[in-house]
């Protein structure tokens, strides 16, 4: 038929309205096809995939934002907190959220009087962070500024101004090294832990220290708050919350007040104190100074702030107690002495001390060049003459020195909730054949016994020796107040060696040894103890009491107290102070405290007043006087939080590994008897 | 129709007036929930419009054709002489315009361009003696008549309304009577066209409207986020819906456009799949009464008038509805009669007239009343 129409040219009116018949009808069936196929494809969506949109609908609508959970508390043995919470205002930014990320921190930084430093740090962060994960902006707002930057919010997109809790430590740098501190998670932290709650801003995790290791503990479980919002993110009311559970309160064995009254005393200097229970093995004090204040740490860490802790010789970003290894000195005889009576030496026994001692084909001398003369074990450990310990160390040999140094937790690792701990080293022929390949020499154990050469402790380390050489106890250090008193395998001495050991280190300090000043000013206690001095560097260089800080001899003391029936033992590790004459009258003053804080604390006053002011204020105006120098100039943070102590750790490991003297040289032990001495330092 | 209701009512096509009004009702409604449950500021300028215009499309039922007919070309000269006024003014202010401001509405003539080229293309065929309607006089001026509108609307840049335009025009050139292989060779061409204007003619905001129409997924929070969120608020009506004033897509501002161009979706989600065929069901029902009247009509020029008048509207319908469903572009074309827009209103109003005036002539035809 349409062939047959084709070929007929005339078209009349009837053909073209039979077209328009025929045509209209196509167009209507297209239209009514259109229509079925709209109303299949409504259907379609609207039925078949309403799951879908409804959760989409409703995920639009409803946002849940997670309340970060208030840290649970850190606590001393009273119960007193270490760390703590307190409640501000805070402002924190989303990136993926801010499409000009660079204007929305100006516009930031300006409404919070930010200095440039501070807002090219926050423009670093943004850089670095993941999209999704806040970056804080700042935290203890006042509300005028927590005001101002809620009004300005539609400009603003991608900011998240708050109310929440900011960690706050009361005793500031005195805990810094012990409780670590707090900062929002970092990319790898969150691969790790793919926890929601570690992007939600406001919230942090432990960095270092116990923070970081009671993490689970201390986290509580985050509360949530289900707001309607507008596609702008405005909020249109609240639909639900639940409030946040606390995290569990973690409890110390430190005594609050006595670390911080130990890091106080250490004052200018850069050192350690450890104080212990002996008898539990609780850890009272951890103090390790100059710190870094955990409170700004946990505000975020400043490039001004950060580059003058890592520019300071004296380290701040060191744990001391815990990562600081250095030669134990002289405070090893009383060891040393208990290894002699156990290979059966009779303490009566005396040794001629002329100032030295022949060994091989050179002569090691005693600190005091004139001699002690006629020296037993007694004089041996009060007046500290290297030379018996020369003479006796041969007879016996470095095995039993060295077990008895392991004995006594020299270079053992303890099993504390820390981040980590540096162990130090036991020299003996097995370990120097190993590292060196090559033979033990007599006057390894000469450098030995007086701890000096390959012998490397920590502070702790010396402190727990001080608790088992005087309970005759293997004591073990212990950071948690746990309920029951552990009982510790007994070394098997017999009493009489123990007493006189103890009464040997008692006269250290009340009777004719070295330590005279260290005697606490009370009647009925009395201390006992062992001073020792480190050599740094070789004679050579430095004469270990003037010159360049870096150059200077470490002082140390072990003690405990009181003498005749232990109860708290410790020790002091003061870095180049000089010689031991640093770290005894610090000893003296915390177990001062430790039995009557009034009388301590009027000693501490009086050099506080000194020194300008407690660690905080001093810490506060080094801060101001540096970023005052430094001005822009301050190179950016590390990016790794954990890069943060690495360096420092690392050059620690380094400097351990260097030692003092080459091994053949003669290194010397000058404890200084104070009052011969003109030792400078903090007395 | 029975005796108690008087002649001149009951001669109104009720059949597609009072689906018409349940539209513009139900319209309103929707314009009242998605300005928050306020008769201001869309609702009430929506009546009002539709009363405005429903006026104005009563008077136009009384022209006669002959009238008609003799004001088709003077109609479609003074609009392009409006387009181009349009053109020169967005030249001299330094940037694109597409309307003229009259106070009480914002006269598009791009718009009135639409039912215009219907006019003046039923004109020209119905005059065309119907030996040439295979001839090249039949196609050039024709295309004459519907390029210059269109040039001048895609300079706006105005891509959906230029598009209708053709669409108007093409419909009444083929119900016309052109030979069937120039609209096969015009679809061909067409087709190689499409391609080539993407990436010439397009500007790149039309471009990327394109390329997401076809992902949306892939800029959910750029081009994409309408489509996306026009959908998520028909898929989450479900059935029937989250109930009147209820609709948290539309009330959150999550949706964009809630009162114009995805009004639909607004619907939708508040009235799911009910309204949504309670809607086509009134176009269908609109529309399908429009081709009857084109039917009724023994007259050349008022045949392809009204049915030209339905392909615009269901033009606009078409496109806008598988726009918020995800099966075509964004343009920018409003659902007629619900929408909350003064020219599409007018345009569709317009073209309702139109229908209701080529009705008047069948009965007047059949009665044996030439003119009024």
């Amino acid at each position: 038929m349409r062939s047959k129409r084709r070929r007929q040219p005339p078209i009349n009116s009837a053909t073209l309205q039979n077209r328009y018949d025929r045509r209209s009808i196509v167009l209507g069936g297209l239209g009514a096809g259109i229509g079925t196929l709209l109303a299949v494809r409504m259907g379609y969506i609207a039925i078949a995939e309403n799951e879908k949109y409804r959760v989409e609908a409703e995920s639009n609508r409803v946002n849940l934002t997670l309340i970060p959970p208030r840290r649970g508390w850190i606590l001393d043995r009273n119960g007193a907190p270490l760390a703590s919470n307190r409640a501000d205002f805070r402002v924190d930014i989303i990136p993926e959220r801010t499409p000009n990320p660079d204007k929305t921190v100006e516009t930031l930084g300006e409404i919070l009087g930010y200095e440039p430093a501070r807002i090219q740090d926050l423009k670093d962060a943004m850089e670095g962070a993941r999209g999704f994960q806040p970056v804080e902006v700042g935290t203890g707002l006042d509300f005028e500024q927590f005001a101002a930057i809620s009004v300005r919010l539609p400009d603003l997109p991608g900011v998240v101004p708050q109310r929440g809790f900011t960690r706050y430590y009361p005793t500031g740098p005195s805990v810094g090294h012990l409780i670590g501190y707090v900062g929002p998670a970092s990319a790898e932290e969150y691969e790790l832990d793919k926890n929601p709650l570690l992007i939600t801003p406001g919230y942090k995790i432990g960095k270092d220290g116990l923070e970081k290791q009671f993490e689970q503990e201390l986290r509580g479980e985050p509360g949530a708050r289900r707001v309607e919002v507008t596609a702008s993110g405005r909020i249109v009311r609240d639909l639900d919350t639940r409030s946040d559970v606390q995290g569990d309160p973690v409890r110390l064995s430190i005594d609050g007040p006595l670390q911080d009254y130990a890091a106080r005393r250490i004052g200018l200097e850069s050192g350690s104190v450890v104080v212990m229970d002996c008898n539990t093995g609780e850890l009272l004090c951890m103090a390790s100074m100059p710190s870094f204040d955990p409170n700004s740490f946990s505000d975020g860490i400043g490039r001004v702030e950060y580059s003058m802790l890592r520019d300071d010789e004296r380290v701040p970003l060191r744990n001391k107690v815990l990562k600081g290894l250095y030669p134990p000195g002289s405070t090893v005889k009383p060891m040393v002495s208990m290894a002699l009576m156990g290979q059966g030496i009779d303490p009566e026994e005396k040794v001629f001390c002329g100032g030295g001692l022949r060994v091989g084909n050179r002569v090691f001398g005693c600190w005091n060049r004139r001699g002690h003369g006629a020296v037993d074990m007694a004089k041996a450990i009060y007046q500290s003459c290297d030379v018996y310990f020369y003479a006796m160390a041969q007879r016996v040999g470095m095995d039993p020195i060295a077990a008895m140094a392991r004995r006594c937790g020299m270079g053992q690792e303890f099993p504390l909730p820390v981040v980590s701990q540096f162990y130090g080293t036991v020299p003996d022929p097995q370990w120097k054949m190993r590292k060196y390949d090559r033979e033990w020499q007599a006057f390894d154990t000469v450098n030995a016994t007086i701890g000096q050469g390959y012998m490397l402790a920590n502070p702790l380390q010396l402190a727990v020796m001080a608790s088992r050489i005087a309970t005759g106890q293997q004591v073990m250090p212990n950071l948690l107040l746990g309920g029951k008193n552990p009982a510790f395998e007994k070394f098997r001495f017999p009493s009489d060696q123990k007493d006189y050991i103890r009464q040997a280190m008692s006269d250290v300090v009340n009777g004719p040894g070295t330590a005279g000043r260290g005697r606490l000013p009370f009647d009925d206690i009395k201390i006992a103890g062992k001073t020792g001095t480190a050599q740094v560097v070789s004679l050579s260089k430095s004469d270990g009491r003037s010159g360049p800080w870096k150059y200077r001899d470490h002082g140390l003391f072990i003690f405990f107290a009181p003498f005749d029936n232990p109860k708290y033992a410790g020790a002091v590790v003061i870095e180049h102070g000089g010689g031991s004459g640093a770290a005894y009258p610090i000893a003296r003053d915390v177990m001062t405290f430790m039995f009557d804080p009034q009388k301590g604390m009027d000693a501490l006053r009086g050099l506080e007043t000194q020194w300008g002011g407690n660690a905080e204020e001093r810490l506060a105006r080094k801060y101001a006087a540096y970023a005052q120098a430094a001005g822009e100039e301050v190179l950016p943070l590390p990016k790794r939080d954990e890069e943060i102590f690495a360096s420092v750790d690392a050059e620690a490991r380094a400097e351990a590994q260097r030692a003092v003297a080459e091994a053949a040289d003669a290194a010397i032990n000058r404890s200084q008897n104070v009052d011969a001495s003109t030792v400078g330092g903090a007395e | 129709m029975n005796g108690i209701i008087p002649a001149p009512i009951a001669r109104q096509p009720w059949g597609m007036l009072i689906p018409l009004f349940v539209l513009v009702a139900f319209g309103a409604a929707v314009l009242y929930s998605a300005a928050g449950g306020n008769f201001k500021p869309f609702a009430s300028s929506h009546l009002l419009r539709f009363a405005v215009f429903l006026f104005m499309a009563s008077i136009m039922v009384l022209f006669n054709r002959d009238f008609v007919r003799f004001m088709a070309y003077p109609v479609y000269g003074l609009v392009l002489l409006l387009l181009m006024a349009v053109e020169a003014m967005g030249a001299m202010g330094g940037g694109s315009q597409r309307w003229l401001e009259l106070g009480f509405l914002r006269l598009q003539p791009s718009e009135l361009m639409k039912p215009a080229i219907v006019l003046a293309l039923a004109h020209f065929y119905s005059s065309l003696p119907g030996a040439m309607v295979q001839s090249w006089r039949a196609l050039v001026p024709a295309g004459m008549l519907i390029g210059a509108p269109m040039a001048l609307v895609l300079l706006q840049p105005d891509l959906g309304t230029s598009l209708a335009i053709a669409f108007g025009g093409a419909v009444v050139m083929f119900l016309a009577g052109l030979p069937m292989r120039w609209f096969v060779a015009g679809g061909a061409a067409a087709a190689v066209a499409v391609p080539l204007a993407y990436f010439f003619a397009l500007k790149e905001y039309q471009q990327r409207r394109v390329t997401t129409f076809l992902d949306p997924e892939s800029d959910p929070l750029g081009s994409g986020y309408h489509i996306t969120q026009s959908k998520i608020a028909i898929g989450s009506g479900g059935f029937s819906g989250k109930g009147f004033n209820e609709g948290s897509q539309s009330h959150l501002n999550y949706l964009p456009e809630p009162h114009t161009d995805f009004v639909f979706a607004t619907m939708a989600e508040e009235w799911g799949l009910l309204g949504g065929l309670l809607v086509l069901l009134i176009f269908g029902l609109i529309l399908r009464w429009g081709l009857g009247v084109a039917k009724a009509s023994n007259d050349r020029f008022a045949k392809l008038l009204a049915a030209g008048m339905v392909a615009t509207i269901f033009f606009y319908v078409c496109i806008n509805l598988m726009m918020v469903m995800g099966l075509a572009p964004v343009v920018g074309i409003p659902l007629p009669f619900m929408s909350h827009g003064g020219s599409s209103m007018m345009t569709n109003m317009i073209c309702i007239g139109t229908l209701m005036m080529v009705n008047r002539w069948n009965r007047s035809i059949r009665g044996g009343l030439i003119s009024t």
